[in-house]
């Protein structure tokens, strides 16, 4: 091919070693400056990472050092005392009845969601055809999407009436049940916040459930039902052992989400600091809805001792959450990555 | 070999029985409907809701006898499994249609322009005016500087522990992440109280609140963003190295833009959650009934915190404006869903 460009040839008949340098930085400079860069690169993401780790320190820390001083002002035990006069003289404070009020609360919402959420998700997986399941998925996640302030007020206005003949109908047929004893009926009792948590914390019980139903062999369902199984016998032979301590995690992390819940429990209750059983009766507290609802009013011993029990709801989160997590580590088949 | 045994024999029993006809459920639905409705007409029972669930209840006895009688126990297991899951799927979309629609009734009253125009300075409780403009703009400072904060830090730190991270440290970070992931909102609140206004006496502030939210937004940024990330595939990182591109660069130009639907998706969803939350908010940007545009000193309102405080009034005017209030951050975060969920579908790495 001969090259109309006059230079065309000559260049490919200059030895090798005469051709002139490429213009341009040279090789080994650049290679060390993109090693540089590499290298600063590196270390700006590993310090973020580290960064993640200074802030919950620094959370624990800071918590601390404000809860002390209101706890060894405290006239009483922190822990065990029910009353909640930390701006009184003296300061009187203590965390049992809230405490009380939020394991309760949490307690009954998980009892109340389970169920449902692990039936969504079993006919999400395995009953509904794929493309409806997939609205459906989608209408659950709008559920958690849901601001907890709305849940609150809707829980306020519409929910805490038109609970009355359900308390009733328990508090009739159930008032045996010590939990179920109630004189009246009342809208803004504990089992009132816990239905309103546990529509909360149905939809994240119900994503990892889901998730972990999937993760079942198919080879172990297709083999239950080579072997005559009906749906519900293919489910419980071969998806349920499977998913069982995924869906235990599941549990866990819903009860964790419905301990810290704040704003939405504020609205429902009644606030006293009672440690009361019967849960259809008026009044309980939970130690985040507490601070909501007294924060305006504290003072410098009441911020305190809010930010001292605020202390306490983290600790118990943190248990909990690493519970969930030890019993996920135990069963290495799957990751929960829903959160 | 007895189990064999006694699974065959039951097998065959099972197979001895016709099964019931498909349509079979609507007339036993039918059938109890008729029942129950003499039952409530009849009797002193009464209501609605009462005649609901009495219904489902004789609906789920019925079908199950017959399935039991005509195709025997595991045919009619199996039934009782499918309708007890269909009715928890049911009972799950209730609330969903039930907050939805309650807000929509009662939030369009007050849902006009006075509401997105005025603030409530100077309106009292019992007035019928006044509206949100000052807490929309303090929603929206406030996010977006917890959004300017959180998306660089959370991709950084998901980078680190998608790119780089081995061994012990990187395993830490990542449980820690998580334990962030469950921290209470209010804590994030309490924290930054502590820190910000308590000691460094920096008071209550929009940008406070901004703090609150980022410690929430992080973890949700990280979580997600990894994900796509770990979606990315290798071959397209090995291609990269092989031309002697440094992993730097890779990062930014061959892994990021692969994975950055979804990133988007992951960060939008993030802004939904931050939006609604308002227990942080109550205890850093306190709440203000005037306009403050200033997100870096004095106290701020914001649409959560403007509906919790409306709510806890008892004038029905109050509570008008709570409701529409409401129904603004539903749509917001609606919105957000719907736009993030329709980019995640264009790309084309697709989580499992």
């Amino acid at each position: 091919m001969g090259s109309p460009h006059p230079d065309g040839g000559s260049t490919l008949l200059v030895p090798e070693t005469a051709r002139p340098e490429v213009p341009g930085p040279t090789r080994r400079p650049t290679r060390a400056k993109e090693r540089l860069a590499d290298r600063l690169f590196r270390r700006l993401t590993a310090g973020s990472a580290a960064f993640i780790l200074v802030i919950l320190v620094a959370i624990a820390m800071f918590l601390l050092d404000r809860a002390l001083p209101a706890i060894y002002q405290d006239s009483t035990s922190f822990f065990t005392t029910r009353t909640w006069l930390p701006d009184g003289t003296p300061p009187v404070f203590g965390i049992a009845a809230l405490t009380y009020g939020t394991l309760v609360t949490s307690v009954l919402a998980v009892l109340m969601a389970v169920p449902v959420a692990v039936g969504v998700a079993l006919s999400v997986t395995s009953y509904v055809p794929r493309r409806a399941a997939q609205v459906v998925g989608y209408l659950v996640d709008l559920l958690a999407a849901i601001p907890s302030v709305v849940y609150g007020l809707w829980g306020l206005i519409f929910l805490v009436p038109a609970i009355g003949p359900l308390s009733k109908w328990l508090a009739d047929y159930f008032g045996w049940i010590p939990i179920f004893t109630s004189q009246g009926i009342f809208g803004k009792s504990i089992f009132t916040a816990s239905v309103v948590l546990a529509i909360m914390i149905l939809p994240i019980i119900a994503a990892i459930s889901r998730e972990v139903f999937t993760q079942a062999p198919q080879s172990q369902k297709e083999a239950a039902y080579a072997l005559g199984a009906t749906k519900w016998e293919m489910i419980r032979t071969a998806v349920l052992p499977y998913a069982r301590s995924g869906l235990i995690s599941a549990t866990v992390l819903g009860f964790g989400r419905a301990m810290g819940e704040t704003i939405a429990v504020a609205l429902v209750l009644s606030a006293n600091y009672e440690i009361n059983i019967h849960v259809l009766a008026p009044g309980g507290n939970t130690i985040a809805a507490n601070i909501a609802n007294t924060y305006g009013d504290a003072g410098k011993v009441g911020q305190g001792a809010l930010i001292a029990s605020g202390l306490v709801l983290f600790v118990i989160t943190l248990i909990v959450n690493f519970g969930a997590r030890a019993i996920v580590a135990r069963n290495k088949d799957f990751r929960v990555s829903a959160a | 070999m007895t189990t064999v045994q006694a699974s065959t024999d039951s097998l065959l029993l099972s197979a001895s029985k016709h099964p019931l006809p498909r349509r079979s459920s609507l007339g036993v639905a039918a059938a109890t409907l008729v029942v129950s409705a003499l039952l409530f007409v009849l009797t002193p029972l009464d209501g609605v809701a009462d005649f609901l669930v009495f219904w489902a209840v004789a609906y789920v006895l019925a079908m199950t006898t017959v399935s039991v009688v005509v195709e025997g126990s595991r045919r009619a297991r199996d039934r009782l499994a499918s309708t007890l899951t269909a009715g928890a799927l049911i009972l799950a979309l209730i609330p969903l249609v039930a907050v939805l629609g309650f807000t929509i009734a009662r939030g369009l009253g007050r849902f006009d322009m006075t509401f997105f125009t005025h603030s409530m300075l100077s309106v009292a409780d019992s007035d019928a005016g006044g509206g949100a403009y000052h807490a929309i703009v303090g929603t929206i400072e406030q996010v977006g500087i917890a959004t300017l904060i959180s998306v660089p830090l959370g991709l950084l730190v998901s980078i680190y522990l998608v790119e780089y991270a081995r061994g012990r440290f990187g395993r830490v970070v990542s449980t820690f992440v998580d334990v962030m992931t469950g921290l209470p909102s209010i804590v994030a609140g309490l924290f930054v109280l502590a820190l910000w206004v308590l000691i460094l006496k920096q008071g209550y502030s929009g940008f406070a609140g901004s703090l609150a939210l980022v410690i929430l937004m992080v973890p949700v940024v990280v979580r997600t963003t990894e994900e796509m990330l770990r979606l990315v595939p290798d071959s397209l990182r090995e291609a990269s190295f092989a031309l002697g591109i440094p992993r730097w660069r890779t990062i930014q130009a061959v892994i990021l833009p692969t994975a950055l639907p979804g990133i988007t998706t992951g960060i939008m969803l993030a802004i939904a959650r931050v939006s609604g939350e308002t227990a942080p908010l109550l205890l850093t940007v306190f709440g203000s009934s005037a306009i403050n545009f200033n997100p870096f000193s004095g106290p701020q309102e914001g649409l959560p915190l403007f509906v919790f405080n409306e709510a806890g009034l008892p004038n029905d005017t109050a509570l008008a404006r709570a409701w529409a209030g409401a129904l603004t951050l539903i749509a917001l975060v609606i919105v957000l869903n719907v736009v993030a969920r329709l980019l995640v579908r264009r790309s084309k790495l697709q989580p499992i």
